[in-house]
């Protein structure tokens, strides 16, 4: 399944937003389908050496190398071990390509963007640094990424 | 402009660069002491083209400087002034300025007047011999023309003594059209280029010439009919008209060897040692003696002066030196093929390591016929592989060149006088090595000049030649390209270089460091040496960006010094980015790869081998040397120190400057050729990992650093042990 297979409704043209929707432990994420390049399945990573301990490693994404972030270790939640029904999904961050290990994609949701509302100032808690808005669906609270945010930098792994 | 015109036009500027690094050679040589006229003919020819072409396009400031330049070049080639360091000097300095107005045309703009007239102005000078140089010419010309058209009578009673029937003769026909002129194109030089290879008889046929009313100068009024006794073949003879392709109408035909009877009364001819014994009897011209004179103006127009040539010039017999050493042909391809073609064969590499492997777990014989097949398969894949590097291979030449306008640039800036010397300028390596080299190599040829060679008077104090050496070279060494900048100045001022450190934070003070430490200060992030700030350097820009962009590439830099002598920097890079030959390893649970350039030998510890230096500190005996040991797994993170190092698999890891380490893996599984797939974009740097690979299972493996792992290894020892421990981590390295 890549993002092509994705509904390409014509109504998103109207200041309407669609989001992939995933889940990462017991909270639901998303992120703007746009920067959704294709969703795989879990394979082993190489790891890295002196790698940020949220960095996955790199796995072979038909010839190219690929980094993978596991977003629950980034996000700052509860771990699980990879097992083959996690998946990644591969995003375009400023035209790099980066996995993100999520424990399942869930759905795929059409928003208004007035619907979006920015987060709560809430310092304390590290995993809102990553939260770019908030929107409410049949009482669930859906989360928006900032992949910006959750992408290390290349320089900043550098050092 | 058409596309078709663009196309041309961008071609003409890759003929450009070409001819502009023929005549970086040439000058190369005349300085070097060549002073004979092929060379000196080289450079004519280069300038003379460069100034066609840019006729062609209307390239009026490129026109009137290489048309300059030219002159002088003339004046040199015709023996009337003399190559002296002066002159040559001056010529570098056109060489550079011609090149910046090609890159300038190129980008559709001109350079300054301010920039061009100093040196004009010199050109002008060092041809001072006729000062109202736009006055002679015609003058001059004038009777150049007409000694041609018209020679004596007498000179066919010569003719047929001078003639060995022994020697081809030619019967050349030649038809300029008016876009020869119009591009810049000057006939009489061709004339003058056939008369060098022998005996030319050139007739110029005038009848076609109309009164001077209805002279159309935009008509092509004018065929030369030439005879030519010469030895050179009939590819020589048309390489001189290659700059006038489909500008004129020619044709070229060998004659009977009793020619020269038969022809000689019918053609009026010339004799061109005679030329200016004939020139008195202009007036007894046998054709047309109306309008003997068109092609000096016609001339005029685009060559106001080629003047004062006479006919002096037959001594030179160098053209057909020159063009025995013809280029192989080549062919131009876009880049962009050439990166699909090596990406391909990439993935050819990877295919094929996979298709080992699932033939290997097969569980197939070794000497079934698929194992066969696959073991050729393998070695063509190599072959195909070796084979398109090569494409992307490219002598360092045009890269050493570059450098040559640096030395020169900055010794001007600097007050000093520098002489570069180039080695191995042949060497070849990869092309974008060579595009990613040339900044970090300016860099470090400026400090050479700037740093590292003393001022003219302390070079006199000190005994040493006022001119100062800056050696350039490129070679091969087991599998990788070493270049070295080295320099004869006075060496690394280690004291000087410690208390700057110091005085800058970058180490705490009074710390015992070997001189390799000191040295190595100069790649630490804001260093720089330079007390009195110039214009060169100190900048902010130091070695350590060259450093960086030196490992970008997979390179690796060092430096030796030896005070009062000079200072030698090396960089030694990979021959290709795109593949390697590899040692595949397992590490823990995770496989490795590591560069066979880097190993020296393998061995395997025995009880006792180890031993105990620091607290953080192994070493082994290798025959008669102790050599650190790195746990490869540990450095990585990747497993917890090993109790004990009995039965360990070590490879011996060289550097460049004989530092050796001993690294030890879990096990050795094969050794093959990957290919490399870049961290840096995806990722960014990881230290001690120069980039990953894909192997035959699909999985992805690093490639090791080991020297940037080595390097990192000892740093951290240091920084994690307490103070107490330096001195003796300093004593390991050798």
């Amino acid at each position: 399944m890549t993002s092509s297979d994705a509904p390409k409704d014509p109504t998103t043209e109207n200041g309407e937003l669609e989001l992939l929707s995933f889940r990462v432990g017991e909270s639901e994420y998303s992120v703007d389908i746009m920067s959704v390049r294709e969703i795989r399945g879990w394979t082993r990573a190489t790891s890295l050496p002196h790698a940020p301990h949220y960095v996955r490693g790199v796995i072979n994404l038909r010839g190219a190398v690929l980094p993978v972030i596991d977003l629950a270790l980034r996000l700052g939640l509860d771990v699980t071990e990879p097992t083959e029904r996690n998946v990644i999904i591969v995003i375009d961050v400023d035209g790099r390509s980066i996995g993100l290990r999520v424990d399942a994609v869930s759905d795929i949701l059409s928003f208004a963007s007035t619907d979006l509302q920015p987060p709560p100032d809430m310092a304390a808690d590290r995993s809102h640094a990553f939260v770019s808005a908030l929107t409410i669906l049949d009482g669930r609270m859906i989360r928006i990424l900032d992949l910006a945010a959750v992408v290390p930098d290349t320089h900043d792994v550098a050092a | 402009m058409s596309d078709a015109m663009q196309e041309i036009r961008a071609s003409f500027f890759v003929e450009c660069e070409e001819l502009l690094e023929s005549l970086q050679d040439g000058l190369q040589a005349m300085q070097d002491g060549a002073t004979d006229t092929e060379t000196v003919n080289i450079v004519f020819r280069a300038v003379h083209s460069i100034k066609g072409g840019a006729g062609a396009f209307g390239l009026d400031q490129l026109v009137m400087f290489a048309h300059s330049f030219e002159t002088v070049m003339d004046e040199l080639r015709a023996g009337r002034i003399t190559a002296d360091d002066n002159l040559l000097a001056l010529f570098f300095q056109c060489g550079d300025l011609l090149l910046d107005l090609v890159r300038a045309a190129r980008d559709d703009t001109e350079l300054s007047e301010d920039q061009l007239a100093p040196v004009l102005k010199q050109l002008g000078e060092a041809v001072d011999l006729e000062p109202e140089d736009e006055e002679v010419d015609p003058a001059e010309f004038t009777p150049m023309a007409l000694s041609l058209d018209l020679p004596g009578l007498d000179d066919m009673a010569d003719l047929a003594e001078v003639g060995p029937p022994a020697t081809p003769r030619y019967h050349i026909r030649f038809s300029p059209q008016h876009d020869l002129y119009t591009s810049g194109n000057e006939p009489l030089f061709l004339l003058r280029a056939l008369r060098d290879f022998g005996q030319a008889q050139i007739t110029c046929v005038v009848g076609d010439v109309p009164l001077i009313d209805k002279y159309d100068q935009a008509q092509n009024l004018l065929t030369w009919n030439i005879e030519l006794e010469s030895d050179v073949g009939e590819d020589m003879i048309r390489e001189v008209f290659d700059f006038v392709d489909g500008l004129c109408k020619l044709s070229i035909e060998p004659m009977p060897q009793t020619g020269t009877d038969v022809l000689a009364p019918t053609l009026p001819d010339l004799d061109p040692p005679s030329a200016e014994d004939a020139l008195p009897p202009l007036d007894t011209a046998p054709v047309d003696p109306a309008e003997p004179d068109p092609p000096a103006p016609e001339a005029e127009t685009t060559e106001p002066a080629p003047p004062s040539k006479p006919a002096s010039a037959t001594t030179e017999s160098g053209k057909s030196g020159g063009n025995s050493t013809a280029p192989k042909p080549t062919v131009r391809v876009d880049l962009e093929r050439i990166d699909r073609l090596v990406n391909l064969v990439g993935e050819l590499v990877i295919n094929q390591s996979m298709l080992s492997q699932s033939v290997a777990l097969s569980g197939l014989s070794g000497n079934s016929q698929i194992a066969a097949g696959l073991d050729e398969f393998q070695q063509l894949t190599r072959d195909i592989q070796d084979s398109v590097m090569m494409i992307r291979a490219q002598p360092v030449k045009s890269l050493f060149q570059r450098m040559a306008r640096i030395v020169r640039e900055s010794a001007s800036d600097v007050g000093k006088t520098v002489r570069l010397r180039t080695e191995g300028e042949s060497t070849e390596i990869d092309k974008t090595v060579i595009e990613r080299l040339a900044d970090p190599l300016t860099h470090m040829i400026r400090n050479a000049v700037d740093h590292g060679l003393e001022s003219t008077e302390k070079r006199l104090e000190a005994g040493k030649p006022a001119e100062g050496r800056v050696n350039l070279t490129a070679s091969h060494r087991s599998g990788r390209v070493v270049i070295e900048v080295s320099d004869d100045g006075g060496g690394i001022n280690r004291p000087k270089v410690k208390s700057i450190a110091e005085e800058k934070g970058l180490i705490p003070p009074d710390q015992t460091m070997s001189d390799s430490d000191i040295d190595n200060l100069l790649f630490m992030p804001g260093f720089s040496t330079a007390s009195e700030i110039s214009n060169l350097s100190g900048r902010g820009v130091g070695m350590d960006v060259v450093k960086n962009a030196i490992s970008s590439l997979g390179g690796r830099i060092t430096i030796v010094s030896d005070p009062g002598k000079g200072t030698t920097f090396s960089i030694s890079l990979p021959l290709t980015l795109a593949v390697l030959d590899g040692m595949v390893v397992r590490v823990g649970t995770e496989t490795l790869v590591v560069p066979l350039s880097a190993i020296s030998e393998t061995l395997s510890l025995r009880a006792g081998d180890s031993r105990t230096l620091g607290p953080n500190t192994q070493v082994v005996p290798v025959r008669d040397s102790f050599v650190p040991l790195i746990d490869l797994g540990t450095e990585l993170g990747y497993i917890a120190p090993r109790e004990s190092y009995e039965g360990a698999i070590v490879l011996l890891i060289s550097q460049e400057n004989g530092d050796r380490a001993a690294m030890v893996v879990d096990a050795i599984e094969d050794q093959r050729q990957v290919v490399i797939k870049g961290l840096q974009d995806s990722y960014g740097h990881v230290p001690g990992v120069a980039a990953a690979t894909i192997l035959g299972d699909g999985q992805i493996a690093l490639i090791l650093d080991p020297i940037d792992l080595l390097t990192n290894a000892s740093g951290r020892s240091r920084t994690e042990t307490a103070p107490s421990a330096e001195p003796e981590t300093a004593e390991v390295h050798p």
